[in-house]
């Protein structure tokens, strides 16, 4: 039977860590209605990109550009979008898992986002060519040297393709963990649903009119294809940290119900072991007095 | 007929509003939209973009990106759009002065990444103050 004092001291550490969890809730609340917002908004933008990118496709022919053909080589290249700090759940865990159970042909390298990722892979003994810490919130200028530098890798034609891996924001409580092509760039999934938004609709390329390019759809494609890399990564960096601040803001709400359950439990027994020291004293009482009687 | 037009960039939607005429920046040139346009998609410098509204002008500094014309819609996607009003002079001018800096100090190393990153930073600046100096002569 532990003594009152022993839990006392226990309440008053789970009271402190309850208070701390429960801070740590509220900010990651306002991160995340910010990150969702900003999600949300990105969104727009992406689904313009694939409606005027299938446009494009229509009217280019085939193999105009190295972004739609499969690299030479072997190899495969995965980017790995996680977050940079831990208490969120099994987010990264989860993540992580996915990418170890899919199977990819060749040797596999990998670039990261977030420092957890990094840290995973490293214990995997995975070999990591590129680490890139990005602010939160994340700017869109941060992202161009990521893409900048997967789309330079990809256009050596020592990698097969590169895949993205991320957390794909759905709503507060389900994250899915995703893993998604980016170059080549896949005519099939290339305006179709990206999935990031679940009313997003297929695009049906004879409902779009006849575009007119200028100066010409192969220099137009020159363009677009890059920044349609850049924006799709970003999207996935902002689906990515909604996920992040969604997860560690129910991780939290959870630590702090449990530690608000412990407490109840905790505060009973005290009680119970009060009531029964005072018990115990009064009939030690009552028996030395009816011994002296 | 209005002529709706949109201005998105990854961060936000900028601009959502039926207007009367737009002109932008095309890479052949500056390029005026009315509406029942041709459908059209072009590619966007960074430079200057008028809004006509009943009468009223309003200019934005716009980075690269993507023009698309259907007859009732006008959609841009850049990844910069700044209202003049907001641009501060100064802010951007020190940053044109640390960019040109940072490029030259770089232009030794060869880091063509950087490199690259510093001329867009200095093209945007530049851009920026373009708009906001001719807003005040006129």
């Amino acid at each position: 039977m532990p003594s009152t004092r022993d839990i006392r001291r226990r309440i008053k550490s789970v009271k402190n860590t309850a208070q701390i969890t429960k801070a740590m809730q509220l900010v990651a609340a306002a991160k995340m209605k910010k990150a969702q917002d900003q999600a949300a908004n990105g969104r727009h933008y992406a689904e313009m990109m694939n409606k005027i990118l299938v446009a494009l496709k229509e009217s280019a022919e085939e193999g105009i550009h190295p972004h739609f053909t499969e690299g030479k080589g072997n190899k495969t290249l995965v980017l790995v979008i996680a977050t940079d700090k831990g208490l969120c759940g099994a987010l990264n865990t989860n993540l992580l898992k996915k990418l170890i159970n899919t199977k990819i042909d060749g040797e596999v390298e990998y670039v990261t986002i977030g420092r957890k990722a990094s840290q995973g892979l490293a214990r995997l003994r995975k070999t990591l060519i590129a680490d890139f810490p990005i602010k939160d919130p994340a700017k869109f200028s941060e992202i161009r040297s990521v893409g900048r530098f997967l789309q330079d890798k990809f256009l050596t034609g020592e990698y097969k393709t590169v895949l993205v891996a991320f957390n794909n924001f759905i709503n507060t409580v389900t994250q899915v963990p995703s893993i998604e092509q980016i170059l080549p760039v896949n005519p099939v999934t290339l305006g179709g649903k990206r999935g990031f938004d679940e009313q997003s609709k297929e695009i049906d390329a004879s409902e779009l009119p006849q575009y007119t390019f200028e100066p010409g759809a192969a220099v137009v494609f020159e363009t677009v294809l890059p920044q349609y890399v850049n924006g799709t990564l970003y999207q996935m960096l902002l689906e990515a940290r909604a996920s992040e601040h969604s997860s560690r803001m129910v991780a939290m709400k959870n630590a702090t119900d449990n530690a608000k359950q412990l407490l109840k439990d905790l505060t009973l027994e005290y009680n119970k072991v009060r009531q029964a020291a005072i018990t115990n004293e009064l009939l030690e009482i009552t028996t030395a007095k009816m011994a002296l009687e | 007929m209005p002529l709706k037009l949109e201005i998105v960039t990854p961060e936000a939607r900028i601009f959502s509003d039926e207007v009367d005429s737009v002109v932008l920046p095309g890479v052949e040139g500056e390029l005026g939209i009315l509406p029942a346009h041709a459908p059209l998609v072009t590619t966007l410098q960074c430079g200057e973009l008028r809004i006509l509204k009943s009468g009223k002008t309003t200019d934005l500094a716009v980075g690269e990106g993507l023009v698309e014309v259907t007859g009732s819609h006008a959609r841009i996607l850049t990844d910069m759009a700044i209202d003049v009003e907001s641009i501060d002079e100064k802010a951007v001018e020190e940053a044109l002065e640390r960019a040109k800096h940072s490029l030259e100090s770089l232009k030794h190393g060869e880091q063509q990444e950087e490199v690259a990153a510093v001329m867009a930073i200095i093209q945007r600046s530049t851009a920026q103050l373009q708009v906001k100096r001719r807003r005040r002569t006129v």
